[in-house]
Protein backbone atom coordinates (compact mmCIF):
# COMPACT_ATOMS: atom_id res chain seq x y z
CA UNK A 1 0.00 0.00 0.00
CA UNK A 2 1.27 3.50 -0.70
CA UNK A 3 2.95 5.49 2.02
CA UNK A 4 0.37 8.22 1.61
CA UNK A 5 -2.60 5.99 2.10
CA UNK A 6 -1.16 3.90 4.83
CA UNK A 7 -0.49 6.94 6.97
CA UNK A 8 -3.93 8.44 6.58
CA UNK A 9 -5.57 5.08 7.17
CA UNK A 10 -3.78 4.86 10.48
CA UNK A 11 -4.88 8.36 11.43
CA UNK A 12 -8.48 7.71 10.51
CA UNK A 13 -8.55 4.46 12.41
CA UNK A 14 -7.41 6.29 15.53
CA UNK A 15 -10.05 8.98 15.11
CA UNK A 16 -12.79 6.40 14.65
CA UNK A 17 -11.78 4.39 17.68
CA UNK A 18 -12.07 7.53 19.78
CA UNK A 19 -15.47 8.37 18.31
CA UNK A 20 -16.89 4.91 18.81
CA UNK A 21 -16.34 5.07 22.54
CA UNK A 22 -18.96 7.76 23.15
CA UNK A 23 -22.65 7.04 23.58
CA UNK A 24 -23.92 10.54 22.92
CA UNK A 25 -21.88 12.10 20.09
CA UNK A 26 -22.18 15.46 21.76
CA UNK A 27 -20.17 14.17 24.69
CA UNK A 28 -17.44 13.29 22.27
CA UNK A 29 -17.24 16.91 21.24
CA UNK A 30 -16.73 18.16 24.77
CA UNK A 31 -14.37 15.39 25.63
CA UNK A 32 -12.32 16.00 22.54
CA UNK A 33 -12.25 19.72 23.24
CA UNK A 34 -10.81 19.00 26.68
CA UNK A 35 -8.17 16.83 25.07
CA UNK A 36 -7.35 19.58 22.63
CA UNK A 37 -6.82 22.09 25.40
CA UNK A 38 -4.59 19.63 27.22
CA UNK A 39 -2.57 19.06 24.10
CA UNK A 40 -2.26 22.79 23.57
CA UNK A 41 -0.82 23.08 27.08
CA UNK A 42 1.53 20.26 26.35
CA UNK A 43 2.83 21.86 23.17
CA UNK A 44 3.44 25.13 24.98
CA UNK A 45 5.34 23.31 27.69
CA UNK A 46 7.25 21.57 24.93
CA UNK A 47 8.24 24.92 23.42
CA UNK A 48 9.40 26.12 26.84
CA UNK A 49 11.40 22.93 27.45
CA UNK A 50 13.17 23.16 24.13
CA UNK A 51 13.93 26.83 24.77
CA UNK A 52 15.45 25.94 28.14
CA UNK A 53 17.68 23.33 26.54
CA UNK A 54 18.66 25.77 23.83
CA UNK A 55 19.71 28.35 26.40
CA UNK A 56 21.68 25.78 28.31
CA UNK A 57 23.56 24.80 25.17
CA UNK A 58 24.19 28.49 24.47
CA UNK A 59 25.64 28.97 27.92
CA UNK A 60 27.87 25.95 27.61
CA UNK A 61 29.06 27.02 24.21
CA UNK A 62 30.04 30.42 25.52
CA UNK A 63 31.84 28.85 28.49
CA UNK A 64 33.79 26.59 26.19
CA UNK A 65 34.43 29.53 23.90
CA UNK A 66 35.99 31.58 26.67
CA UNK A 67 37.98 28.55 27.75
CA UNK A 68 39.27 28.29 24.23
CA UNK A 69 40.09 32.00 24.15
CA UNK A 70 41.96 31.60 27.41
CA UNK A 71 44.06 28.81 25.93
CA UNK A 72 44.72 30.95 22.89
CA UNK A 73 45.92 33.80 25.12
CA UNK A 74 48.07 31.40 27.07
CA UNK A 75 49.66 30.15 23.89
CA UNK A 76 50.40 33.70 22.84
CA UNK A 77 51.91 34.55 26.18
CA UNK A 78 53.95 31.37 26.30
CA UNK A 79 55.30 32.03 22.84
CA UNK A 80 56.22 35.60 23.71
CA UNK A 81 58.20 34.18 26.60
CA UNK A 82 59.94 31.83 24.28
CA UNK A 83 58.20 28.73 25.60
CA UNK A 84 57.07 27.00 22.44
CA UNK A 85 56.45 23.76 24.31
CA UNK A 86 53.85 25.42 26.53
CA UNK A 87 52.28 27.20 23.60
CA UNK A 88 51.99 23.90 21.78
CA UNK A 89 50.36 22.29 24.80
CA UNK A 90 47.82 25.11 25.09
CA UNK A 91 46.96 24.96 21.39
CA UNK A 92 46.54 21.20 21.56
CA UNK A 93 44.00 21.57 24.33
CA UNK A 94 42.32 24.32 22.43
CA UNK A 95 41.85 22.11 19.40
CA UNK A 96 40.35 19.46 21.67
CA UNK A 97 37.77 21.98 22.83
CA UNK A 98 36.94 23.00 19.31
CA UNK A 99 35.34 19.63 18.63
CA UNK A 100 32.99 20.10 21.54
CA UNK A 101 32.19 23.64 20.52
CA UNK A 102 31.30 22.47 17.01
CA UNK A 103 29.12 19.76 18.48
CA UNK A 104 27.30 22.27 20.64
CA UNK A 105 26.82 24.59 17.69
CA UNK A 106 25.17 21.79 15.74
CA UNK A 107 22.96 20.92 18.71
CA UNK A 108 22.01 24.54 19.06
CA UNK A 109 20.88 24.75 15.47
CA UNK A 110 18.85 21.59 15.88
CA UNK A 111 17.16 22.83 19.03
CA UNK A 112 16.40 26.14 17.40
CA UNK A 113 14.76 24.28 14.53
CA UNK A 114 12.66 22.21 16.94
CA UNK A 115 11.65 25.31 18.81
CA UNK A 116 10.48 27.04 15.66
CA UNK A 117 8.58 23.97 14.48
CA UNK A 118 6.83 23.53 17.80
CA UNK A 119 5.97 27.21 18.03
CA UNK A 120 4.31 27.04 14.63
CA UNK A 121 2.58 23.79 15.56
CA UNK A 122 1.20 25.39 18.66
CA UNK A 123 -0.12 28.35 16.67
CA UNK A 124 -1.76 26.03 14.14
CA UNK A 125 -3.31 23.91 16.82
CA UNK A 126 -4.60 26.94 18.67
CA UNK A 127 -6.34 28.23 15.54
CA UNK A 128 -7.85 24.82 14.86
CA UNK A 129 -9.00 24.33 18.43
CA UNK A 130 -10.72 27.69 18.24
CA UNK A 131 -12.49 26.64 15.02
CA UNK A 132 -13.46 23.38 16.60
CA UNK A 133 -14.95 25.14 19.61
CA UNK A 134 -17.12 27.32 17.37
CA UNK A 135 -18.23 24.37 15.33
CA UNK A 136 -18.93 22.34 18.44
CA UNK A 137 -21.21 25.02 19.86
CA UNK A 138 -23.08 25.31 16.58
CA UNK A 139 -23.58 21.57 16.36
CA UNK A 140 -24.80 21.37 19.91
CA UNK A 141 -27.21 24.28 19.46
CA UNK A 142 -28.80 22.90 16.34
CA UNK A 143 -28.51 19.31 17.33
CA UNK A 144 -30.70 16.88 15.51
CA UNK A 145 -29.68 13.29 15.77
CA UNK A 146 -30.09 12.67 12.07
CA UNK A 147 -27.46 15.08 10.83
CA UNK A 148 -25.35 15.45 13.91
CA UNK A 149 -23.24 12.37 13.48
CA UNK A 150 -21.95 13.38 10.08
CA UNK A 151 -21.07 16.89 11.13
CA UNK A 152 -19.48 15.70 14.31
CA UNK A 153 -17.43 13.22 12.36
CA UNK A 154 -16.25 15.94 10.03
CA UNK A 155 -15.24 18.30 12.78
CA UNK A 156 -13.73 15.52 14.75
CA UNK A 157 -11.57 13.94 12.10
CA UNK A 158 -10.13 17.31 11.10
CA UNK A 159 -9.00 18.13 14.60
CA UNK A 160 -8.04 14.61 15.48
CA UNK A 161 -5.53 14.49 12.67
CA UNK A 162 -4.04 17.77 13.82
CA UNK A 163 -3.81 16.45 17.35
CA UNK A 164 -2.04 13.28 16.27
CA UNK A 165 0.37 15.37 14.27
CA UNK A 166 1.12 17.83 17.06
CA UNK A 167 1.29 15.00 19.57
CA UNK A 168 4.00 13.35 17.55
CA UNK A 169 5.84 16.63 17.04
CA UNK A 170 5.96 17.19 20.79
CA UNK A 171 7.15 13.65 21.33
CA UNK A 172 9.92 13.98 18.77
CA UNK A 173 11.03 17.27 20.25
CA UNK A 174 11.07 15.71 23.72
CA UNK A 175 13.16 12.80 22.51
CA UNK A 176 15.67 15.07 20.87
CA UNK A 177 15.83 17.38 23.86
CA UNK A 178 16.38 14.47 26.19
CA UNK A 179 19.27 13.12 24.15
CA UNK A 180 20.87 16.53 24.14
CA UNK A 181 20.29 17.03 27.82
CA UNK A 182 22.23 13.89 28.55
CA UNK A 183 25.15 15.25 26.55
CA UNK A 184 24.76 18.69 28.06
CA UNK A 185 24.88 17.10 31.50
CA UNK A 186 28.16 15.44 30.62
CA UNK A 187 29.64 18.77 29.51
CA UNK A 188 28.40 20.48 32.68
CA UNK A 189 30.18 17.84 34.71
CA UNK A 190 33.34 18.38 32.70
CA UNK A 191 33.15 22.12 33.23
CA UNK A 192 32.47 21.71 36.94
CA UNK A 193 35.27 19.21 37.48
CA UNK A 194 37.80 21.57 35.96
CA UNK A 195 38.92 18.82 33.63
CA UNK A 196 38.63 21.24 30.74
CA UNK A 197 40.96 23.65 32.51
CA UNK A 198 43.46 20.94 32.78
CA UNK A 199 43.60 18.10 30.36
CA UNK A 200 46.35 16.39 32.34
CA UNK A 201 44.13 15.89 35.36
CA UNK A 202 46.50 17.45 37.89
CA UNK A 203 44.85 19.72 40.35
CA UNK A 204 45.92 22.95 38.71
CA UNK A 205 46.32 23.68 35.06
CA UNK A 206 50.03 23.26 34.50
CA UNK A 207 50.21 25.73 31.65
CA UNK A 208 48.73 28.34 33.92
CA UNK A 209 51.11 27.40 36.71
CA UNK A 210 54.13 27.65 34.47
CA UNK A 211 53.03 30.93 32.95
CA UNK A 212 52.18 32.30 36.36
CA UNK A 213 55.56 31.34 37.67
CA UNK A 214 57.29 32.87 34.69
CA UNK A 215 55.23 35.98 34.68
CA UNK A 216 55.41 36.41 38.42
CA UNK A 217 59.16 36.27 38.12
CA UNK A 218 59.11 38.96 35.51
CA UNK A 219 56.47 40.88 37.45
CA UNK A 220 58.75 40.88 40.45
CA UNK A 221 61.59 42.10 38.29
CA UNK A 222 59.61 44.91 36.76
CA UNK A 223 58.17 45.93 40.09
CA UNK A 224 61.62 46.02 41.54
CA UNK A 225 62.64 48.18 38.64
CA UNK A 226 59.73 50.50 39.24
CA UNK A 227 60.56 50.81 42.92
CA UNK A 228 64.11 51.54 42.13
CA UNK A 229 63.29 54.33 39.78
CA UNK A 230 60.78 55.77 42.24
CA UNK A 231 63.34 55.84 44.97
CA UNK A 232 65.87 57.09 42.55
CA UNK A 233 64.08 60.30 41.64
CA UNK A 234 66.28 63.24 42.54
CA UNK A 235 69.27 61.14 43.43
CA UNK A 236 70.96 58.43 41.54
CA UNK A 237 71.17 55.44 43.77
CA UNK A 238 68.77 52.99 42.14
CA UNK A 239 71.05 52.61 39.19
CA UNK A 240 73.32 50.85 41.48
CA UNK A 241 72.51 47.33 40.42
CA UNK A 242 72.43 47.94 36.73
CA UNK A 243 74.46 51.05 36.53
CA UNK A 244 77.18 49.74 34.28
CA UNK A 245 75.08 50.01 31.22
CA UNK A 246 72.85 52.87 32.04
CA UNK A 247 74.44 56.03 33.30
CA UNK A 248 75.78 58.23 30.54
CA UNK A 249 73.89 61.27 31.86
CA UNK A 250 75.51 61.01 35.24
CA UNK A 251 79.14 61.58 34.67
CA UNK A 252 80.31 61.21 38.20
CA UNK A 253 78.83 58.18 39.75
CA UNK A 254 80.02 56.64 42.91
CA UNK A 255 79.87 52.97 42.32
CA UNK A 256 79.68 51.90 45.95
CA UNK A 257 77.67 52.46 49.09
CA UNK A 258 77.48 56.18 49.18
CA UNK A 259 74.31 56.78 47.18
CA UNK A 260 72.43 54.30 49.29
CA UNK A 261 72.40 56.67 52.19
CA UNK A 262 70.05 59.27 50.82
CA UNK A 263 67.87 56.45 49.58
CA UNK A 264 67.44 55.11 53.10
CA UNK A 265 66.73 58.63 54.15
CA UNK A 266 63.90 58.92 51.60
CA UNK A 267 62.22 55.82 52.70
CA UNK A 268 62.61 56.45 56.36
CA UNK B 1 -6.81 16.90 -2.56
CA UNK B 2 -5.46 17.85 0.87
CA UNK B 3 -2.06 16.58 1.91
CA UNK B 4 -0.55 16.87 5.34
CA UNK B 5 3.16 16.91 5.98
CA UNK B 6 3.42 16.05 9.63
CA UNK B 7 4.91 18.79 11.73
CA UNK B 8 4.33 21.37 9.00
CA UNK B 9 0.63 21.51 8.25
CA UNK B 10 -1.68 20.90 5.31
CA UNK B 11 -1.57 21.77 1.61
CA UNK B 12 -4.30 21.76 -0.98
CA UNK B 13 -3.01 20.20 -4.19
CA UNK B 14 -4.62 20.53 -7.61
CA UNK B 15 -6.03 17.20 -8.83
CA UNK B 16 -3.86 17.21 -11.94
CA UNK B 17 -0.83 16.66 -9.73
CA UNK B 18 -2.20 13.33 -8.60
CA UNK B 19 -0.43 11.24 -11.23
CA UNK B 20 2.87 12.85 -10.47
CA UNK B 21 2.26 12.35 -6.81
CA UNK B 22 1.46 8.69 -7.20
CA UNK B 23 4.57 8.19 -9.25
CA UNK B 24 6.90 9.59 -6.58
CA UNK B 25 4.91 7.85 -3.88
CA UNK B 26 5.45 4.52 -5.63
CA UNK B 27 9.19 5.17 -5.81
CA UNK B 28 9.18 5.98 -2.12
CA UNK B 29 7.24 2.85 -1.31
CA UNK B 30 9.77 0.77 -3.26
CA UNK B 31 12.68 2.38 -1.44
CA UNK B 32 11.12 1.81 1.96
CA UNK B 33 10.25 -1.82 1.30
CA UNK B 34 13.74 -2.61 -0.02
CA UNK B 35 15.42 -0.62 2.72
CA UNK B 36 17.14 1.54 0.12
CA UNK B 37 18.49 4.50 2.09
CA UNK B 38 19.54 6.59 -0.93
CA UNK B 39 16.36 5.91 -2.83
CA UNK B 40 14.38 6.81 0.25
CA UNK B 41 16.08 10.17 0.63
CA UNK B 42 15.69 11.10 -3.03
CA UNK B 43 12.08 10.08 -3.43
CA UNK B 44 10.97 11.43 -0.08
CA UNK B 45 12.58 14.79 -0.85
CA UNK B 46 10.88 14.79 -4.27
CA UNK B 47 7.52 14.07 -2.67
CA UNK B 48 7.91 16.85 -0.13
CA UNK B 49 9.00 19.29 -2.82
CA UNK B 50 6.01 18.41 -4.93
CA UNK B 51 3.59 19.09 -2.09
CA UNK B 52 5.29 22.23 -0.82
CA UNK B 53 5.94 23.56 -4.29
CA UNK B 54 2.59 22.94 -5.96
CA UNK B 55 0.23 23.01 -3.03
CA UNK B 56 -1.49 25.91 -1.39
CA UNK B 57 -1.39 26.10 2.37
CA UNK B 58 -4.64 25.34 4.14
CA UNK B 59 -5.30 28.21 6.58
CA UNK B 60 -4.71 27.32 10.23
CA UNK B 61 -8.31 27.86 11.27
CA UNK B 62 -9.77 25.42 8.76
CA UNK B 63 -10.59 21.92 9.92
CA UNK B 64 -10.20 19.24 7.29
CA UNK B 65 -8.94 15.76 7.44
CA UNK B 66 -6.32 15.03 4.84
CA UNK B 67 -6.56 12.69 1.89
CA UNK B 68 -2.95 11.82 2.33
CA UNK B 69 -0.47 12.20 5.15
CA UNK B 70 3.30 12.36 4.95
CA UNK B 71 5.68 11.76 7.83
CA UNK B 72 7.76 14.67 9.16
CA UNK B 73 10.20 16.01 6.57
CA UNK B 74 13.24 15.08 8.64
CA UNK B 75 12.20 11.45 9.16
CA UNK B 76 14.79 8.75 8.70
CA UNK B 77 14.05 5.56 6.85
CA UNK B 78 13.78 3.72 10.17
CA UNK B 79 11.33 6.27 11.56
CA UNK B 80 9.29 6.09 8.39
CA UNK B 81 9.02 2.33 8.74
CA UNK B 82 7.89 2.67 12.32
CA UNK B 83 5.33 5.33 11.42
CA UNK B 84 3.69 3.36 8.68
CA UNK B 85 3.57 0.23 10.77
CA UNK B 86 1.09 2.05 12.99
CA UNK B 87 2.56 0.76 16.22
CA UNK B 88 1.80 3.39 18.76
CA UNK B 89 3.98 6.19 17.44
CA UNK B 90 0.96 8.23 16.55
CA UNK B 91 -0.99 9.06 19.67
CA UNK B 92 -4.76 8.68 19.34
Amino acid sequence: MSIFKRMSTIFKAKANTALDKAEDPRETLDYSYQKQLELLQKVRRGVADVATSRKRVELQASQLQSQSQKLHDQAQKALSMGREDLAREALTRKSGLQGQIDDLTAQHAQLQGEEEKLTLASQRLQAKVESFRTRKETIKATYTAAEAQTRINEAFSGISEEMSDVGLAVQRAEDKTQQMQARAGAIDELLASGALDDATGTSKDNITLELERMSSNSDVESELEALRSQLGTGSEPPKQLSQDAATPAQPIQQPVAEPVRPQDGDVR
Amino acid sequence: MIVRIMGEGQWRLPDDKLDQLNEVDAALERAVSTNDEDGFRTSFAALLDLVRGHGQRVPDNELHDSDAILPPGDSTLAEMRELISGDGLIAG
